[in-house]
């Protein structure tokens, strides 16, 4: 469809989209471990006015089962409004929801019925192998040429290399294999950019081998996971420069490059170093010169010793547990970043108004492999899993969190169970709390599924970029 | 050239210049980057505009010649009900068609920026909206033609980089991006009926 003024979700810049209004719904993926049940998209809502505040109020069924639904994104969003590539009439209205262990990619239309999204279209995983030469896609993001869509493998079996298709953001074709020129990047994860200024990043995890039965010790303590960033010519297509944070700093995941696209620099976190199971976040940034990238190791976030018996067996044998920095979150206006650590049941707050000595400005406990702590809203229930997927409101008020990380890494690390939750934070440069009116949690909430990413109707945090600062 | 004529190719120069996707709001984009200061922004936004408007001019300059040539090579008759068929039909096409110009980079060289800018032009038809103006003029013979449609072409650039550089700098100093949300019109559409009407215009002059 095409509208006669610009979609007004899209925004110029980062401060017209922290200005614009506030979500009234959240989308979760989730997914069933088990493989039995079509995983599904939950739609909340998160209006706080609502008398069905914090509840789940939709689903939308996927018409497979297996896929494994991890993350999810719009088909277009503020990067419509670039001078360059301008299509601003187009709508954000689909939602792409890849299956990371199917490689399936299910179209969602948001528009008519947006409590109950049906499913309108479905690529099959033969379509991307075929086009792009890709399986298990991941990550995407909407762009100037369309969506950009990270995959961890190879076509027809083959473990790599992984890389970007891309997929029209209107018909939802696969176009094909993004890289040109992809020089040593083999391992893939993220990507994100600086859109003003040409220059896409990608990050690395694993090969499909390496992840879908679960964290490989003998690999892990071979180093052997990803610990490099990919600096590319966004415009060209080309590899440009690899930036490598040490064999010890295992898994380089989640990229937010600042959202003003006048900055030059961009936060990374690294799951765990395996020298002292601590995790690390990184930034990114031009060299003095300005004609490189580096990165800066600036937030570590140290291990927390505890007694064999109380941890899995995967990591019983170093006693301590692995703070696992799985996901981090960057506020629009570039102030907070949001780190969650998944292995001891905390989201800790950053504030990075200087990028280079980020100052911690709050820390929420909850869930961890130790401390199993509540939510004030159940104070007698502990808590499984732990701060994972992370989602910042377009204001940077509100912050969502949801417990599961990956089927079989939850089975590793929490072995009892993860269970599913979700909650939400108020977050203001005075406090960051938990709201104890919204946790939807347990099996009858989710359906027995686990939750992965949200997304916020009309765009949040980690799905726009802006060509204006 | 008569003053209706003038008139004409001068204020579609102004709805060229009007349009963001035509150049001002990459000026615009670019003088935003640059810096963070007014005046060094409004300085970059301005330098953009001469590639822009020399790749406008080229593109908008190449179909006014090829219109010129044939003109004066066949009867007018011929020649305005073809050129308003596939003026309609560009039209049309701008309507229908789903696909969108892509370009993906912000840092250019002046000849890319120029390049783009012919690229747009040429895209979105800019040249063909002369058609009609084109071909309510009869000359002689072709160089006579040419030049009368070197002027056209030249009057059209004026008026649209003008245009632009009022816009780039009132959207730059006054009116501030959140513009765009709003006033933003889906000229595409605007553009593709416009190639529609001076298709059926052209098609009927004499």
């Amino acid at each position: 469809m095409t509208l006669w003024t610009p979609d007004p979700t899209f925004y110029p810049s980062p401060r017209d989209a922290a200005a614009g209004p506030a979500e009234t719904l959240a989308y979760v993926v989730a997914f069933d471990r088990a493989a039995e049940k079509p995983d599904a998209l939950a739609v909340l809502d998160v209006d706080p006015e609502s008398s069905s505040y914090g509840q789940v109020i939709g689903w939308t069924d996927m018409p497979y089962t297996g896929d494994e639904l991890h993350h999810f994104g719009w088909n277009m969003c503020s990067s419509a409004l670039c001078p360059y590539a301008p299509h601003p009439h187009t709508e954000r209205r689909y939602l792409v929801v890849p299956g990371l262990r199917s490689s399936r990619l299910m179209i969602l239309d948001t528009k008519e019925n947006p409590k109950q999204p049906p499913v309108v279209k479905v690529l099959e995983a033969e379509e991307l192998a075929k086009r792009a030469g890709y399986s298990r896609p991941h990550t995407l993001h909407c762009g100037p040429e369309g969506i950009y869509l990270t995959c961890l493998g190879g076509a027809n079996g083959a473990e790599g290399p992984g890389g970007v298709a891309l997929i029209d953001h209107q018909s939802f074709e696969v176009l094909g294999r993004w890289e040109v020129d992809r020089g040593p990047q083999y391992l893939a994860y993220d990507l994100w950019w600086h859109i003003a200024q040409d220059v896409a990043v990608t990050s690395e995890w694993g090969t499909p081998s390496m992840i879908e039965d679960g964290v490989v010790g003998e690999l892990l303590l071979g180093r052997k996971y990803g610990h490099k960033l990919h600096f590319w010519d966004l415009r060209r297509r080309k590899h440009v420069q690899e930036v490598d944070l040490g064999d010890q700093h295992q898994m380089a995941l989640e990229l937010r490059p600042a959202h003003d696209p006048t900055k030059s620099y961009g936060f990374v976190g690294v799951v765990v170093s395996v020298e002292d199971l601590s995790a690390s976040v990184w930034l990114w940034h031009r060299s003095d010169s300005g004609d490189s990238w580096e990165a800066t190791k600036v937030i570590t976030i140290p291990a927390e010793p505890a007694d064999a018996s109380q941890l899995p067996p995967v990591i019983a044998p170093f006693g301590a547990v692995p703070p696992l920095v799985t996901d981090i979150d960057l506020s629009v206006d570039d102030q907070w970043l949001y780190v969650s650590c998944w292995g001891t049941g905390e989201l800790k707050r950053y504030d990075v108004s200087d990028p280079f000595h980020p100052r911690e400005a709050g820390s929420v406990r909850l869930g961890g492999i130790v401390g199993n702590v509540a939510h004030p809203a159940a104070p007698d229930q502990p808590l499984r899993g732990g701060p994972q997927m992370v989602e910042v409101s377009r204001d940077g008020s509100r912050v969502y969190v949801t417990n599961s990380l990956y089927g079989s890494w939850d089975d590793q690390f929490y072995p009892d169970g993860v269970g599913s939750w979700m909650a939400k934070l108020d977050s203001t440069a005075d406090g960051f709390t938990l709201d104890s009116r919204f946790f939807p949690h347990g099996s009858e909430t989710w359906r027995g599924l686990r939750p992965h990413q949200v997304r916020l109707q009309g765009g949040d945090a980690s799905s726009d970029s802006y060509c204006y600062p | 050239m008569n003053l209706a004529q003038s008139l004409t190719v001068a204020g579609l120069g102004i709805f060229h210049g009007l349009n963001p996707a035509m150049g001002w709001l990459f000026a615009v984009a670019l003088g935003l980057q640059a810096s963070a200061d007014p005046r060094p922004r409004r300085a970059a936004a301005l330098r953009a505009l001469p590639p822009i408007a020399a790749g406008h001019l080229v593109s908008v300059g190449a179909v006014a010649a090829v219109f010129a040539v044939t003109a004066s090579a066949f009867t007018s008759r011929a020649v305005t009900i073809a050129a308003g068929a596939v003026l309609v039909g560009v039209g049309l096409w701008r309507l229908l068609s789903r696909r969108h110009f892509k370009w993906v980079g912000m840092r250019l060289t002046p000849w890319e920026l120029g390049t783009w800018s012919f690229l747009m032009s040429s895209v979105h038809g800019a040249g063909l909206m002369l058609v009609p103006v084109l071909a309510s003029h009869h000359a002689s013979a072709v160089p006579q033609s040419l030049g009368w449609a070197a002027v056209a072409t030249l009057l059209h650039t004026a008026t649209m980089v003008l245009t632009a550089a009022i816009v780039a700098v009132v959207v730059l100093q006054v009116l501030g991006l959140g513009v765009l949300r709003k006033a933003w019109l889906n000229v595409d559409r605007i553009w593709a009926v416009a190639l529609i009407g001076a298709g059926a215009a052209t098609a009927l002059t004499r």
